[in-house]
């Protein structure tokens, strides 16, 4: 059942329904130990007070002295009893010597005293019985048991007709209130629905009911998070487009004077520039695409198991010139599972960037920690000035001894692969100079 | 016409000194906002040509901090933050033309020229002295409408004097002009091109102001 108006109904009309039905059971049970009680008494009361008026001579009838007469038929005064009481009057040598107007002709109990049941022409009767040995008779007042049980059934009956009248009204008026309860909810998702894929402002969510307030208030977060994906994609995108614009206007201006110049050396001077400046540009459009790469919100890390010695010499060689050489140091055996093109991203911007600021030895050094690995990546350039530490993985951030390949975007990138790996990157001047890019990577070790 | 340019991509960089110094400039070309303050304190250009991101800071800076000197030397943005916004907020901050990257170097060195003529308070593109033009677009001279032939420094020189006719150009000020800072000035390099002018153009057409500089002759009465 998809419909929570339905569902709810379904939950309080069988519930009402339910708890209707145990109190109906329980009321016929308890009326009916009631009835039987009650009842039990107005027979022994009735027997007694036909004894009593027997004794009395109020009523007339055939003393079993009299001989064998006919019964005789008498009727007791009071009419309440009259429909509903059987009463018979049997001398005590086994004759009938009375009944009222109704009762039947056969001996409603065998018992001689007390309450009994017996069957009587088909019908179930409830009998108290009552010996007068002084007048040698035996008073039995009887009960049709089908009447008693109609007065039961008559209660539950008055029980049961309201509730099954009045079911139908509840489940308008529960109806009518669970809609009414969801139309908050009903309104949010109009004012939703009318909206344009653009527009993402906050539902507002003043004197929202305590139920939906939640789900407002996590659709609103969802709404400032999908915006502000889109402000990073759209600034990263205007990013892009800023970064390539510059060299795209060296690459012109370096064209148009190699056009222009008549001097040779002029001319190859600006060709070689732009030889170098392709290179360049090539470089940072792939770094671009990196950076598109790792913000991509759609990419899960891909996790393999990895020997990180392998990798990190396969990065260093795709990464170096042939003439510089890394020093690279760690256990053949250092391993965990990890994603591979995350950390590939992340260390060969690292080496790019220690390449570039230093002349002098490039080092890079594995180790394990208790919470994965850790790559340490120093060389020997000039280092990072104090101030600019923190700003130096900002996006497009250049420090003033830049190199002349730079683009401002690899300790970015380094930064957000690692942190998408859920690592850290810190960057840290060594003494006497050089800087050390520390990795910490959290693996899984299998 | 000495300018300086401020740009901190070194490919674009090296492009903007190579072609705009074809096109006849002499070019100061530095990275920095650092060092744009040092150029700008120590040397008088005709124009400058700034860009807005620099590594140690905003083109915007340099900008306001010439115009907070009262220094109206003629500056050409050059950014590849070319939004109507980006362009206004340049303008608005005292910039003279304001030009979007990528761009076409002549249109640039043409934009520059404007903004340095406007800011000699020139409303001609060409200037004119006795039957003597000078197109600083062209880099052409033509005197009674025949082209002489000059060099780029000569071109420099007579483009120097013709500026500001009637005022006296000093030797050293020609020599700023003329030289950047990786070149060279031999001593008499300027006497050698006043020399050369003389003989293409006459010898009464710079008169030679003892003590001070050169200035171009008046009608010869």
């Amino acid at each position: 059942m998809r419909s929570i108006r339905s569902r709810l109904l379904t939950i309080l009309i069988a519930s009402t329904g339910l708890v209707w039905l145990l109190a109906v059971a329980w009321i016929y049970v308890s009326t009916q130990a009631e009835v039987e009680r009650v009842l039990d008494a107005r027979l022994t009361e009735a027997a007694r007070m036909v004894n009593s008026l027997l004794a009395e001579r109020r009523i007339e009838i055939a003393l079993p002295d009299v001989g064998d007469l006919p019964a005789t038929e008498f009727q007791i005064e009071d009419p309440s009893y009259e429909r509903q009481l059987s009463c018979q009057i049997w001398s005590l040598d086994g004759r009938l010597v009375g009944r009222s107007e109704h009762a039947p002709g056969d001996r409603l109990t065998d018992a001689d005293n007390g309450f009994s049941e017996s069957v009587v022409d088909g019908e179930t009767w409830r009998v108290y019985a009552i010996e007068n040995v002084a007048l040698g008779v035996r008073v039995m007042v009887g009960d049709s048991m089908a009447v008693r049980n109609r007065l039961v059934g008559d209660v539950v009956k008055g029980l049961a007709i309201p509730a099954a009248l009045i079911l139908p009204f509840l489940t308008g008026v529960i109806w009518v209130s669970v809609r009414r309860g969801m139309s908050p909810l009903v309104r949010m998702a109009e004012s939703l629905s009318s909206r344009s894929a653009t527009d993402l402002r906050p539902l507002p969510d003043e004197n929202l009911p305590e139920e939906i307030a939640p789900a407002v208030h996590a659709l609103n977060g969802l709404f400032r998070r999908v915006e502000d994906a889109r402000e990073r994609e759209k600034s990263f995108t205007a990013f892009a487009a800023h970064e390539l614009k510059t060299p795209l206007a060296g690459l012109k201006t370096q064209a148009q004077v190699a056009l222009a110049s008549q001097d040779g050396e002029v001319h190859e001077n600006a060709l070689r520039q732009i030889a170098a400046g392709v290179d360049r540009t090539s470089r940072l459009v792939r770094q671009l695409l990196d950076l598109a790469a790792i913000e991509a919100t759609d990419r899960t890390p891909e996790l393999q198991e990895a020997r990180l010695l392998e990798l990190v010499r396969r990065v260093a060689a795709e990464t170096l010139s042939a003439e510089r050489r890394v020093r690279i140091e760690g256990s053949e055996d250092a391993s965990g599972r990890l994603d591979p093109v995350l950390v590939t991203l992340a260390l060969r911007n690292i080496l790019e960037n220690a390449i570039c600021h230093s002349d002098g030895q490039v080092s890079v050094s594995i180790g394990e920690t208790s919470a994965g690995i850790e790559i340490v990546v120093e060389d020997e350039g000039p280092g990072i000035p104090v101030d600019d530490l923190p700003r130096a993985s900002d996006r497009f951030f250049r420090g003033r001894t830049k190199c002349s390949s730079g683009s401002g975007l690899g300790l970015s990138i380094a930064k957000e692969a690692v942190a998408r790996m859920g690592g850290t990157l810190i960057l840290r001047n060594r003494e006497p100079r050089g800087l050390s890019a520390i990795l910490s990577i959290p693996t899984l070790t299998e | 016409m000495r300018i300086l340019v401020i740009e901190d991509d070194p490919m674009l960089l090296d492009g903007l000194s190579a072609g705009l110094g074809l096109a006849g400039f002499t070019v100061d070309a530095v990275a920095t906002c650092e060092d744009a303050f040092a150029a700008l304190e120590t040397h008088s250009y005709r124009a400058v040509v700034l860009d807005l991101m620099l590594p140690d800071g905003s083109g915007l800076d340099v900008l306001q901090s010439l115009r907070r000197r009262r220094d109206a030397t003629p500056v050409v943005l050059l950014t590849a933050r070319d939004q109507v916004e980006d362009r206004i907020a340049g303008l608005d901050a005292g910039a003279d033309d304001y030009v979007g990257k990528p761009f076409d170097l002549d249109e640039l060195a043409a934009r520059v020229r404007a903004a340095a003529r406007r800011g000699a308070g020139h409303a001609s593109a060409v200037l004119e002295w006795r039957g003597v033009v000078l197109d600083p677009a062209g880099q052409t001279v033509n005197a009674e409408g025949k082209p002489i032939a000059l060099t780029r420094r000569e071109f420099g020189v007579l483009r120097a004097l013709m500026e500001r006719p009637g005022a006296t150009v000093s030797k050293a000020v020609l020599e700023e002009t003329l030289y950047g800072w990786q070149e060279e000035v031999e001593s008499n390099a300027v006497e050698v091109h006043i020399h050369n002018l003389r003989t293409k153009l006459g010898t009464s057409f710079i008169k030679t102001v003892r003590g001070l500089g050169y200035r171009l002759a008046e009608e010869q009465a």
